[in-house]
């Protein structure tokens, strides 16, 4: 295994709107190795966003973190240093680490680009400020790079404004920008959510080939499963700011243990099975405004046990990497399987996913 | 992991019973857009000072010159220059009857004479003056809202329902419309028609129009194309019908907004025009013209600018704010922060 | 950008054209001729209409009145100094009047970009309330109010400043005006910005700018305000309205000798040629000032400039 990079230790963020105080985070753990991939996923308001704009230090002026800390391991200067993102100021994060050494992508190309600048200029900026490079220099790397994304006459779209590219060359362009400084950690915000079905797929194309180039530990948010498939190596499952089981990613596709992994697997369109109704998860997410006792799960889980009223479970190990937090899996609760069609259905949606992997992969080969 | 000192009770592991229960969504209530609106805009405390205070104007305006024998042009030397003064209020420092050391009224040997805002340089009663010069204002703006209403929301829907060769031709005549200087027409229509009521209400309809016309034209390019429209069309609607019913209840919203904010705008162009004498002629009132007048002796009787000023600058602010609280509670997108 | 430019200077020309015909229609309409003197004779009055082509066909007047505006020959006015060259006049006014224009909306907009800026960074702070409340109180009250208020507490009461306009004190004696000229300015342009800088400071690209590590300075100045100035300009020409009729009342009340106060002289006392000529100065200015808005718009934003560009390459 290799070393780690980032580690998320019981991270806590609320955030004061019109309506109270809402608990956006609950206690947040994650630990990224190099070179490695982490996918978090949730559905909408599950707090990964905010997990990965704490990193950033970009949240709204708004929250506050509570609690926790995300050490950052890298080498300077040859000595391996270790850094509680949390502890450094803003002026620090922002000339140390921002771009420098952890970069993000967003989720809209549409609006994540300056539209009063040249592509170039945004390109050239990090550079600028954090390398120390001449305008001319930097100008010859945003060219390289902007080849690495794909991005043919690169020399003319380096003079172009941000609304003259298609959504799926403007979230290129994001990612030149984002690795003009050679970062550890790139996080990934939805990266293909906006964009095209055919787009997404080169954009993911795109992250993997630079992954394995380059060495880049990736953290990559996702409510789309098909896409944690992949691109992860391990899963991070979060339900109301909270991580619920994380693991690799064939434990959690074949051998989930938390109700709501369930739910969230089933849910998933799976053209194999044309019979079958597409399965929801009954009710929506609790409001974060009002505390939550027990599991924030249990209303809407019908193997809910009378403790996860009550109690909110702790992290059951289930192997070395694979860990959920459901009494489900406390001794003396009953055995309750997943019923076999939901089994039946995710064993073949896993299998979809890798296939679907595989050929698109001889896809982009022909082309 | 977990907190290992833990005791249960016998029933904690049995199963909740949840797969045969409903699930109901009880974690958000939904609302209906009017009361969402209305909410927001009670819980806007600058918008409801700013309703308040506009009503209890309006009550003034249409009840205070009523409520002594005086009217807006009675003059009587004897009581001209007296400083405010109410009855019961003698000794309260700014109703004393009491200006620059002086006590005019017993100078004057008017010891059961009062003027709430005292009498100008003529000795015509102020208070009656300052809530006729209101009537003006209000008229003005309800002028302002009509105009807005009337000429430029349907200009406005009618160039962009339209589009292509009527709206290219109503928007050129716009931007010529727009390129003349307010100013210069108003000049002009003084210089033909002769300072009064009949000119400022002129000068507004040229005019006052055109930003509205512009949110309505904006506004309607942005909702034509959609579905529901184009679902009426097919139904057979004539274009009456979809401007009308299908089109203008979604953009009534904004509508409303923008004519708010065109009545400070209104009521600020004729103050500005009966400051320099070229409003409502002597010897009515504006507000404007009120405080112009009392400017001339503003030195030696400081007090008689007050009740004008006070009252313009209580009807701007109100209006302003209550625009402001209304943009918020009917359009939370366009909220200013 | 050329096609863009090109377009506008088209509109504005339009315009003007409708002006002069306004103006030109107003004089043929005015029924005091200065002919109309009833000891001109029948010959005389054929000799004074041909020397001034009054004997020609409209649309001939017409072009000839263009003509004659444009060169800036307004003729003579009759009643405020009779005979007197209404060129001459404007020449010595129209100094003052800028400078006192000029100064508020340097004052203005500087103070108001601060402000908002300010305000916009420090959101719910005491300089957010302050600069709610000096944007409120600054669209509330007609300028001539601070004018009376300045003019009476810091010229009549503590005698900082001069009551009124001197020619010997050019810079001193109109601290006063332009303050109060300015106040609706800041008020404007201090509410915009802000709205507008806390939308841009709320954006994904400002987010992503932070991301890059890109120091707060910079951040401001060169990603944040330039995105917020394209939308305040659109508020430019209320403004320059607004300081239009407000220079009417400012110079009234700082008996100021600038155009503004010419203007309302001459309405008062109906000399028709003064009032057409202000009326042209002020049309030309505003459309001037319109245009170069209309084209710094294009300048900044690139949306603008290159709408059209790229089709010819």
């Amino acid at each position: 295994m290799s070393e780690t990079v980032l580690s998320i230790r019981n991270l806590s963020i609320s955030f004061q709107t019109a309506s109270g105080m809402v608990n956006a985070i609950r206690g947040v753990d994650l630990e990224l190795r190099k070179g490695e991939t982490v996918a978090i996923v949730g559905e909408s308001g599950s707090g990964k966003s905010v997990t990965v704009k704490a990193i950033m230090r970009i949240l709204s002026s708004n929250g506050q973190i509570n609690a926790g800390s995300i050490l950052f391991h890298y080498e300077e200067k040859g000595k391996r240093v270790t850094q509680d993102l949390l502890k450094l100021s803003q002026k620090e994060m922002r000339s140390q680490i921002n771009g420098r050494r952890i970069a993000m992508v967003f989720q809209d190309p549409m609006t994540s680009l300056n539209p009063t600048m040249t592509i170039g200029n945004q390109i050239m900026e990090s550079m600028i400020i954090h390398l120390k490079k001449s305008r001319a220099e930097a100008h010859e790397r945003a060219l390289e790079l902007l080849h690495l994304v794909g991005i043919c006459d690169p020399e003319k779209r380096m003079k172009c404004y941000p609304h003259q590219l298609s959504g799926g060359m403007r979230q290129r362009v994001v990612i030149a920008i984002m690795l003009a400084c050679d970062p550890e950690v790139l996080i990934c915000d939805e990266p293909t959510t906006a964009l095209d079905v055919t787009i997404q797929a080169k954009i993911l194309e795109l992250i993997k080939t630079i992954q394995a180039k380059t060495g880049i530990s990736v953290i990559y948010i996702t409510h789309d499963l098909g896409v944690v498939a992949k691109v992860a190596d391990y899963v991070t499952v979060m339900y109301a700011g909270k991580m619920i089981e994380r693991g690799t990613v064939e434990e959690i596709f074949y051998d989930p243990r938390h109700p709501y992994t369930w739910g969230l697997l089933s849910s998933m369109p799976d053209m194999g099975s044309p019979n079958e109704k597409l399965y929801t998860i009954p009710g929506s997410p609790p409001n974060l405004l009002h505390p939550i006792t027990g599991d924030a799960f249990a209303p809407r889980n019908v193997h809910a046990l009378n403790i996860d009223f009550k109690l909110e479970p702790p992290m059951f190990k289930v192997t070395d990497t694979h860990y959920a937090a459901t009494w489900l899996l406390h001794e003396n609760a009953p055995k309750i399987e997943m019923s076999e069609t939901l089994k039946a259905r995710m064993d073949h949606v896993a299998k979809e996913a890798e296939s679907e992997w595989g050929e698109k992969q001889s896809y982009e080969l022909l082309i | 992991m977990g907190n290992p000192v833990q005791s249960f009770t016998g029933g904690d592991f049995e199963l909740a019973g949840n797969s045969e229960r409903a699930q109901m969504d009880h974690t958000y209530t939904s609302q209906s857009y009017g009361r969402d609106a209305f909410l927001r805009f009670k819980a806007n405390k600058g918008a409801v000072f700013g309703l308040v205070i506009i009503i209890i104007i309006s009550f003034f305006a249409a009840f205070g010159p009523m409520m002594n024998e005086h009217t807006y042009k009675s003059i009587n030397i004897k009581h001209k220059s007296l400083p405010p003064r109410i009855e019961g209020l003698e000794n309260f420092f700014i109703f004393n009857g009491v200006a620059n050391g002086v006590n005019a009224y017993e100078q004057k040997g008017l010891t059961d004479v009062y003027y709430i805002f005292g009498t100008d340089t003529l000795g015509r009663d102020l208070w009656t003056r300052t809530w006729e010069g209101t009537r003006i204002s209000l008229y003005i703006a309800v002028i302002a809202v009509a105009v807005d209403m009337i000429i430029g929301m349907c200009y406005g829907l009618v160039s962009g329902y339209f589009g292509r060769s009527v709206d290219n031709v109503m928007q050129r005549f716009i931007e010529i419309l727009s390129g003349i200087p307010n100013l210069v027409i108003v000049t002009l229509l003084i210089v033909v028609l002769k300072p009064g009521f009949v000119t400022v209400t002129l000068a507004l309809m040229i005019t006052g129009w055109i930003g509205m016309s512009r949110v309505a034209r904006a506004q309607i390019l942005k909702l034509k194309e959609q579905e529901f429209v184009l679902a009426s069309r097919t139904l057979g609607a004539g274009h009456f019908r979809i401007i009308f019913k299908d089109i203008l209840p979604n953009i009534f919203g904004q509508i409303i907004i923008m004519s708010m904010f065109s009545v400070p705008s209104a009521i600020f162009t004729e103050a500005f025009l009966a400051f320099i004498g070229l409003g409502i002629p002597q010897p009515m009132a504006s507000l404007g013209s009120l405080i112009s007048e009392s400017f001339k002796s503003m030195t030696i009787y400081p007090y008689m600018i007050v009740a004008p000023v006070f009252v313009l600058a209580l009807l701007m602010l109100s209006f302003n704010l209550l625009a402001d609280g209304l943009r918020d509670a009917l359009d939370p997108k366009m909220k200013e922060s | 950008m050329r096609n863009y430019v090109l377009k506008r200077l088209g509109l504005a020309v339009v315009t003007l054209l409708v002006i002069l015909l306004a103006l030109f229609l107003m004089l043929e309409l005015m029924p005091g001729s200065p002919f109309n003197d009833e000891k001109i004779t029948q010959a005389q009055r054929a000799v004074l209409d041909a020397k001034y082509g009054l004997d020609q066909p409209v649309f001939n007047r017409f072009v000839h009145y263009i003509k004659a505006m444009l060169s800036g020959d307004f003729g003579v006015s009759y009643v405020i100094q009779k005979n007197m060259p209404i060129s001459a006049m404007l020449e010595a006014r129209l100094p003052v009047s800028i400078q006192i224009g000029f100064q508020a909306v340097l004052l203005g907009t500087a103070i108001g970009l601060l402000l908002g800026i300010v305000a916009a960074l420090k959101h719910n702070s005491f300089a957010d309330s302050l600069t709610t409340f000096i944007s409120v109180i600054g669209v509330s009250f007609p300028s001539y109010v601070f004018a009376l208020a300045l003019s009476y507490f810091l010229g009549w009461k503590l005698k900082w400043f001069p009551l009124l306009y001197s020619s010997a004190a050019p810079f001193v004696s109109t601290v006063l005006p332009t303050i109060a000229l300015s106040m609706f300015t800041i008020a404007t342009v201090a509410r915009f910005t802000r709205s507008e800088m806390i939308e841009v400071l709320s954006s994904e690209y400002i987010r992503l700018s932070e991301s890059k590590g890109v120091g707060s300075a910079r951040l401001i100045i060169v990603h944040a305000l330039r995105n917020a100035l394209i939308p305040i300009i659109t508020v430019l020409a209320p403004l320059v309205v607004a300081l239009m009729i407000g220079s009417l009342v400012i110079e009234q009340i700082f008996a100021i000798p600038g155009i503004g106060s010419l203007l309302v002289t001459a309405i008062q006392i109906n000399d028709y040629n003064v009032i057409i000529a202000v009326s042209f100065l002020y049309s030309i200015m505003f459309i001037a000032i319109m245009l170069a808005v209309d084209i710094l718009y294009g300048v900044i934003d690139p949306r603008i400039r290159l709408a059209k560009g790229e089709k010819h390459g």
